[in-house]
């Protein structure tokens, strides 16, 4: 689904993912674990496409196209979800025109006519309740006035309603209580299928004991020093980053 | 020739035209008009207040001059169909500043008058006599000289003590020539003591001719008075309005305007207000989206006289192209305005890097128990917000209209009246789409 070959970012001049590798394919859960400033977010920002990001070398191909040539809104509307680690305020964007419109432009894409009123807003009753989410969407502007917590599930709300091919979930864990983490993860492992795949950025093991990946990556340094299973997570939980020093040098 | 000497030998030439076609009391205040605007002529940019408009590049120009009423035969229906059906309101027309009469059905209740201003200063002496011109200081602008030199008609409202006008007052200044036209506009709207009301403005050209405005409209509201005052500034890019608009405020009186320009040549906009008794509130909402060669300013001064008195200011705009705009606000809070409430914002966005806005907002204070605040942003549409709204499919077009609609929306939402607010809603989405913003059915030629 997912290849990533010997790629190489920079932000502002400033090289920050040296030579990364990755390969994802579908039902699979990839974790990509790291410390603080390591590169994890610059990389879920490459493959969302953010346009301060600029790539020095290597290639992504994404269900067998170049991903490099396609703009944020055409990797989403081919089923590429970004759950972002801080989710932005809009103000004056209403949540339900957000979401219809999003919807309604992924439909578009596939060729399908825009969605009903009522199937819309059926819609958003099932998914909001599927990912715990209480806060009143309507007359609310996007992520204005959320609470942190109400912000992270918002993200897994969207991710709900979208349905996407692979999903990355950048520290939706961070800011969110035990109870929280349980609903969300709870969301993301109902939305689990064998056809799509999802990448958990996370700064803890914690999250990873509700959302079971089938691979565990380091990324230090702009580098992925280690790929195992699950019980990595367990390992840098118990020691920390330090250790992996000596392979990073 | 300069403009100055230009006009006054229009007036020199006219007088007795323009007086024999006028309202006596109109007539008493030329004199004085003549002395100021000799002295003061049109403002320069050397004007702090008209730093940023530069109006004698603009003023330039022939334009014809109608001091008669039009003969032209307008047939209401034919030309202007104002399709908002739900949007029951009283119209009252103006033709190039002449009070066109128009056969409406219903009864405006007892003791209200809505007539031409001329009419008005010989039917409505004593009235007359207190409010005109007493509030519009010809002594300190040239334009607003002007217009009492040249002023012959206009409309008149007045709404006795205790009456409230349910259905919302729509004048429609009109501008219909085959040549460049230069119009004058002299409005007086006078709200007795507890009296409630509802105006629109709508301000259109018919045909692709320069029209150049000088409007100028004293509002008063008495104790416990409510006004509202809705203006939606639609004309076409050769127009030219110069708005100067009075707001006289007594004790616990409510006054709210909101200016919405969708598009005009270059558009001023220069509002006074005085807060002359206790507890009076007023509200100031202006939105303008240009684009091409638009220039739209906005000038507030809020003059804040007693104590315990609510003002606020908000006003946005957006600037596509080469447009140029300015935002100028003064809040003047006198020594004896204690618990003054004072709040002034202006925000705008540029969509081009020739785009231009200058602002300045300021507070004048001598008061030293108030709460005052004031603040403003030039800048960029939100790229953060831009890749998130993409990031979830939403294309780059599309991002960009949902937050350019949401800049302007803020404005738009404080429009009281729901029916005349979903057409604006509609109207702002299409300007913002860069369509033609024009009621559906009307062929007035708005662009």
């Amino acid at each position: 689904m997912l290849t990533i070959k010997d790629l190489y970012v920079s932000i502002e001049g400033k090289e920050i993912l040296k030579g990364i590798d990755l390969d994802i394919n579908a039902g699979e859960v990839h974790a990509i674990m790291g410390p603080n400033g390591s590169g994890k977010s610059t990389l879920a920002l490459a493959l969302a496409g953010r346009e301060i990001i600029e790539i020095t070398k290597g290639t992504i191909t994404y269900q067998g196209e170049n991903l490099f040539e396609m703009s944020p809104e055409d990797r989403a509307r081919k089923g590429l979800f970004l759950g972002f680690q801080y989710p932005v305020e809009i103000p004056g964007v209403s949540m339900v025109n957000f979401m219809k419109t999003a919807i309604n432009e992924q439909r578009k894409y596939r060729g399908l006519g825009s969605i009903s009123a009522s199937d819309f807003l059926k819609l958003m009753r099932e998914k909001k309740e599927l990912v715990g989410l209480t806060t009143n969407l309507t007359n609310r502007s996007v992520n204005e006035g959320f609470s942190g917590g109400e912000k992270k599930r918002n993200e897994i709300f969207q991710m709900a309603m979208l349905e996407p091919v692979l999903a990355i979930l950048d520290e939706t864990d961070s800011g969110l209580d035990i109870d929280a983490l349980k609903t969300v993860a709870f969301g993301v492992n109902k939305l689990r299928r064998a056809d799509n795949a999802t990448i958990v950025i996370t700064h803890y093991q914690r999250l990873l004991e509700y959302i079971v990946p089938d691979f565990v990556h380091v990324l230090y340094r702009g580098r992925i020093v280690k790929s195992s299973g699950k019980e990595l997570a367990l390992e840098l939980e118990e020691r920390g980053y330090d250790w992996l020093n000596d392979s990073a040098e | 020739m300069d403009i100055k000497e230009d006009l006054i030998s229009l007036f020199r030439q006219n007088t007795d035209v323009l007086e024999s076609g006028s309202g006596p009391i109109i007539n008493t205040f030329r004199k004085q008009a003549f002395r100021d605007f000799d002295r003061l002529g049109i403002p320069t940019t050397k004007n702090e207040a008209y730093k940023y408009t530069p109006l004698d590049k603009y003023l330039q120009g022939n334009y014809d001059v109608e001091l008669n009423a039009n003969p032209f035969k307008v047939d209401l229906q034919d030309i202007f169909k104002c399709d908002i059906p739900e949007l029951d309101t009283r119209v009252i027309l103006v033709l190039n500043g002449f009070f066109y009469p128009v056969e409406q059905a219903g009864q405006l209740p007892g003791g209200v008058v809505v007539c031409g201003l001329s009419e008005a200063s010989s039917k409505y002496p004593e009235l007359f006599n207190r409010h005109y011109s007493h509030y519009a200081d010809t002594s300190a602008d040239g334009l607003v000289a002007l217009n009492t030199l040249f002023a012959q008609d206009g409309v008149f409202v007045y709404i006795p003590p205790g009456t409230v006008i349910e259905k919302p007052l729509q004048i429609i200044n009109l501008s219909h020539s085959f040549k460049n036209l230069r119009i004058t506009r002299r409005n007086l709207i006078i709200a007795g003591d507890n009296a409630r009301v509802n105006i629109v403005v709508c301000d259109h050209t018919l045909c692709y001719q320069s029209y150049l405005a000088n409007t100028l409209t004293e509002i008063y509201a008495g104790k416990n008075a409510i006004v509202d005052y809705n203006r939606m500034q639609n004309e076409n890019s050769l127009s030219i309005q110069i708005n100067n608009l009075f707001v006289h405020q007594e004790e616990n009186s409510r006054f709210t305007g909101n200016n919405i320009s969708l598009h005009g040549g270059l558009i001023r906009n220069n509002m006074y207000v005085t807060l002359n008794g206790p507890y009076a509130e007023v509200n100031l909402y202006g939105l303008f989206l240009s684009d091409e060669k638009q220039h739209v300013a906005n000038y507030v001064l809020v003059d804040h006289t007693l104590p315990h008195c609510t003002s606020n200011q908000l006003f946005k705009g957006i600037l596509d192209n080469d447009a140029t705009g300015s935002f100028n606000g003064k809040i003047l809070v006198r020594k004896d305005a204690q618990k003054t409430q004072a709040y002034q914002k202006n925000n705008n966005i540029l969509l081009t890097s020739a785009a231009r806005m200058n602002t300045k907002p300021h507070l004048e204070i001598y008061a030293d128990d108030v709460k005052c605040s004031h603040g403003a942003t030039v800048g960029q549409l939100d790229m953060d917000a831009m890749f998130y709204l993409r990031s979830r499919g939403i294309g780059e077009k599309e991002s960009r209209h949902l937050l350019m609609y949401a800049f302007a929306n803020e404005i738009v939402s404080k429009i009281t009246i729901p029916v005349l607010k979903d057409r604006i809603i509609n109207l702002v989405d299409k300007r913002l789409r860069g369509e033609l913003s024009r009621c559906n059915n009307c062929d007035i030629r708005c662009g």
